[in-house]
């Protein structure tokens, strides 16, 4: 039986793109990018969830009465500066350049709490008019959609912490370099999710 | 100090849950001392519980999934008995206990045994399969198995701190919003899923990039092993469909916790979106679970016909549209929604669609066996009985796709019936052909053939006596879920279903046997060349156990079928060997499920304090984890080629 078996494809191996394993970097970014897609996924839920429970709002103010779009626009320029940064930082860590990797982390960091604390007063001031979230399915959805961003700005602000920490003690080490890829994919994500959020959430709302 | 957490949480006017959970503590605490007593402790800590190796990882996923196996099947005999007494009166089970059974029964089933017994496979061959030395991620990898392994604590626990929930497999609001079910049965639910999901989300992530990013030199897409494509159709699918899952239960997380109202009954909440999320995520994961096992039996059934699979091309196309396909399906769920006739006729009429890539494949696998020279093993009984049950359960799943027949249907046995005949055909038998098949791989030895045809027979035919009762009873009108009834034309029914669930019971005491058994016999069973079966693909070409390296070079694959073309070819030279290096072991998985279950426990007991320190905790082990300065460490090429040899030599001896 053995000597019977066709041995497939013997002859004709046509020169392939599969050289083997991809390299680390290749293996953590792309790992990465999956579960980029993967949370994206999670917060398509929350988006639809919005859109369904939207004008569900309990006899309740709706968007058009509760949203600064102002305020809004500094979070934006905060965010988006905060990314741009982030940009920086990477060139700073292709450069090997201590110094300005921690400082253009730093100002990472502080536009993201930034972007953060006007998210919060924003917040705080909605809850304060009595829009908190238990008052209506809207309100629920609607704090949950944009806090899950907030929340994952927090997380990031923890992780830039760590990563600031381990580029001071550890230097620019390979395994480290590839953290930092991951870490700014994931700040930037953050923009795109953002940028879903202002045009979805607060320019929709503003003109119903 | 202790939030909800009294001494009234523990059951102690039950005897039933009390006594159960008394035993498996005592067995826990046997096997803890056991280890200890031996000196065990120190390599199972070593070699097992810190392990990063994939071959353990998944070793450890399958162990898991037998015993939540166990526990579940408990459940479903219970059920069973219950159903069999309770004609005409009020049975042994009482309805809050009898409820929480079934709910407990159909969580464990999926999450902690269909979910972990597929990963585990995934997690040993695949980089096998592929001929590399690990998963993309193998620290990763331990932090997945572990989270999941916290999930089931969660879920065992309960039996004894508490309650579990009464809500059925999905918890659908608003009965298990807080106004309805008070109690920490639905948070037990919440928290262990919602645990265990972020591990399988992170096991799908690692398996999709460990397929699409590491691969052997020439292992092109066109020549992976089937059991890898359907298993990045799973894992592709787990890294889009669980995402829906954490979403929809962190809502229900936010309604029961503070106040919110996504699926409340006022306030604008809206319980039918939490049904069409939940079951986005659950057609899907339907999917997730059923493909791996097809892989399995494509490769089952080309080894065991001594033939190369009947239509590659056809079987890889038929994966990737059911994997599309699958997302498209998921009001058949709820047809009885009202969600109107065309709506209905879409989703119906895209899932007999479905049907068609299914119906492709049976006839590859009918076509390989067609004049191939059949070895009737125990992996292949499995493959010939999924393929006659499958079949016929796929059928009943047409029948269901139809609005009108699923209006008569929905939430009667026949329901049961059918989602249990291609669960139990489908994945549960891919499964254990899966089991019987790269046992040998695992451990060295095979397992022994009698006792596992024996199993099968049980099997299968308990399978049937059990479950065509359930489709009778169905299309008579008795819905699921009944603690009592007493309608006596259903009571002959389920008296024979009870018997059914007996002969089961049988099918799994004789698996136990035959492990039992085979560990006993090993020394007569042992496999020195690494190839048992005649294998067809790269993992055979391992020696059995592979080392932890897996290979000593990469192989290099110049057609379909790898390791059949290199046996046709003859062994290759010996090649150079230089040192490896491989991923230290690390017990960051171990520890951040650790966290992860105080973290779980603490948050459905309100015990504030202990979730911040739970959550530190985890935080911590990442630092630690971050911190670390050497990862990997070497064996050395003179160690690779004394392995290699050695493996070289009983191939051609």
């Amino acid at each position: 039986m053995n000597a019977a078996a066709p041995s497939i494809e013997m002859e004709e191996r046509e020169p392939t793109s599969a050289d083997g394993p991809a390299s680390r970097r290749i293996v953590v970014g792309y790992g990465f990018w999956i579960f980029l897609l993967s949370d994206i996924i999670m917060f398509s839920a929350f988006f639809a969830t919005y859109a369904v429970l939207n004008t569900a709002t309990n006899g309740g103010p709706g968007p058009a009465q509760l949203f600064d779009t102002t305020n809004v626009a500094i979070e934006t320029a905060c965010l988006l500066a905060s990314s741009f940064a982030c940009g920086m930082a990477s060139l700073a860590v292709a450069e090997r350049n201590q110094t300005w990797t921690q400082i253009s982390l730093l100002a990472t960091g502080i536009l993201g709490a930034a972007f953060l604390a006007l998210e919060l007063k924003e917040f705080a001031s909605l809850v304060e008019r009595g829009a908190g979230p238990t008052h209506s399915a809207f309100l629920s959805s609607f704090y949950t959609l944009v806090g899950c961003h907030g929340a994952h700005i927090t997380a990031g602000l923890l992780w830039l912490g760590t990563m600031m920490a381990q580029f001071y003690a550890k230097g620019f080490r390979e395994n480290i370099q590839h953290r930092y890829l991951c870490f700014s994919l994931f700040w930037h994500a953050l923009d795109i999710i953002w940028i879903a959020i202002f045009s979805l959430v607060y320019l929709n709302g503003t003109r119903i | 100090m202790f939030g909800k957490l009294t001494w009234s949480a523990i059951p102690f006017d039950q005897p039933i849950p009390l006594g159960s959970s008394l035993v498996v503590g005592l067995i826990l605490c046997a096997v803890l001392a056991w280890v200890f007593i031996k000196g065990h402790a120190p390599y199972v800590w070593r070699e097992w519980i810190t392990s990063v190796d994939h071959k353990r990882i998944g070793v450890m996923y399958c162990i898991l999934a037998l015993v939540m196996l166990i526990r579940g099947f408990i459940d479903a005999l219970m059920m069973r008995s219950q159903q069999a007494l309770a004609f005409h009166a009020p049975g042994y089970l009482p309805p809050e206990h009898y409820d929480q059974i079934f709910s407990a029964h159909g969580t464990i089933m999926i999450f902690f045994v269909a979910m972990p017994f597929v990963i585990g496979l995934m997690n040993f061959v695949i980089p096998l399969q592929l001929g590399v030395r690990d998963v993309a991620f193998p620290t990763l990898n331990s932090v997945s198995f572990w989270l999941t392994a916290s999930g089931s604590f969660l879920v065992t626990i309960s039996l004894v701190v508490g309650e579990f929930a009464r809500t059925g497999w999905l918890a659908y609001p608003p009965l298990s919003e807080l106004t309805y079910s008070p109690g920490v049965g639905v948070d037990y639910y919440l928290w262990a899923l919602e645990i265990s999901g972020i591990g399988t989300l992170m096991a799908g992530i690692n398996m999709a990039t460990t397929i699409l990013k590491l691969r052997a030199p020439g292992l092109t897409y066109t020549r992976m092993p089937v059991f890898c494509w359907t298993s990045l159709a799973s894992n592709l699918l787990i890294v889009a469909a669980f995402p829906i899952l954490t979403a929809v239960l962190a809502m229900l997380l936010l309604d029961r916790y503070c106040d919110f109202h996504f699926f409340t009954n006022d306030a604008g909440g809206n319980p039918m979106m939490f049904v069409n999320l939940i079951w986005a995520w659950g057609h899907p994961e339907v999917y997730i679970l059923i493909l791996p096992a097809f892989g399995v039996f494509s490769e089952v059934i080309a080894t065991f016909s001594g033939k190369p699979l009947f239509g590659y091309r056809s079987m890889v196309a038929a994966t990737m549209v059911i994997c599309i396909l699958s997302f498209t399906v998921w009001l058949h769920h709820f047809f009885t929604m009202g969600a109107g006739g065309d709506v209905n006729a879409v989703f119906g009429i895209l899932s007999m669609v479905i049907a068609v890539p299914t119906g492709v494949k049976i006839f590859n696998w009918l076509f390989t066996l067609y004049g191939g020279r059949v070895r009737y093993t125990a992996p292949m009984c499995w493959s010939v009985g999924f393929l006659v049950t499958f079949a016929i359960g796929g059928m009943t799943g047409v029948l269901l796709a139809v609005p009108p027949a699923d209006f008569v249907l929905h939430n009667s046995l026949f329901l049961v019936a059918h989602f249990h005949n291609v669960i139990i055909g489908g994945v549960l038998f891919g499964a254990f052909a899966g089991y019987n098949y790269w046992f040998p791989k695992a451990f060295g030895f095979t397992l022994d053939e009698r006792l596992g045809k024996a199993a099968f027979w049980f099997w299968f035919v308990g399978f049937w006596v059990t479950f065509v009762p359930l489709y009778m009873l169905g299309l008579m009108g008795m819905t699921r879920r009944m603690q009592h009834y007493d309608n006596p034309e259903w009571y002959p029914w389920t008296l024979l279903s009870m018997v059914g669930a007996l002969l089961i019971l049988t099918g799994i005491t004789l698996q136990v046997v035959q492990l039992i058994v085979s560990i006993r016999t090993r020394d007569r069973r042992r496999d020195p060349t690494g190839d048992p079966w005649d294998g067809r693909t790269l993992e055979w070409s391992t020696p059995s156990p592979p080392p932890v390296f897996n290979f000593a070079v990469y192989p290099d694959v110049s057609g379909a079928d790898a390791y059949w073309g290199m046996k046709s070819a003859k062994l290759a030279q010996e090649p150079d060997y230089t040192a490896i290096e491989i991923p230290k072991n690390t017990p960051t998985g171990f520890v951040a499920a650790f966290f992860a279950t105080v973290t779980g426990f603490s948050l459905i007991w309100h015990i504030w304090w202990l979730v911040i320190v739970g959550l530190i905790g985890a935080y911590a082990t990442f630092v630690v984890f971050a911190w670390r300065d050497e990862s990997e460490y070497e064996i050395s090429a003179e160690e690779v080629a004394r392995i290699d040899r050695a493996n070289r030599e009983a191939r051609t001896a």
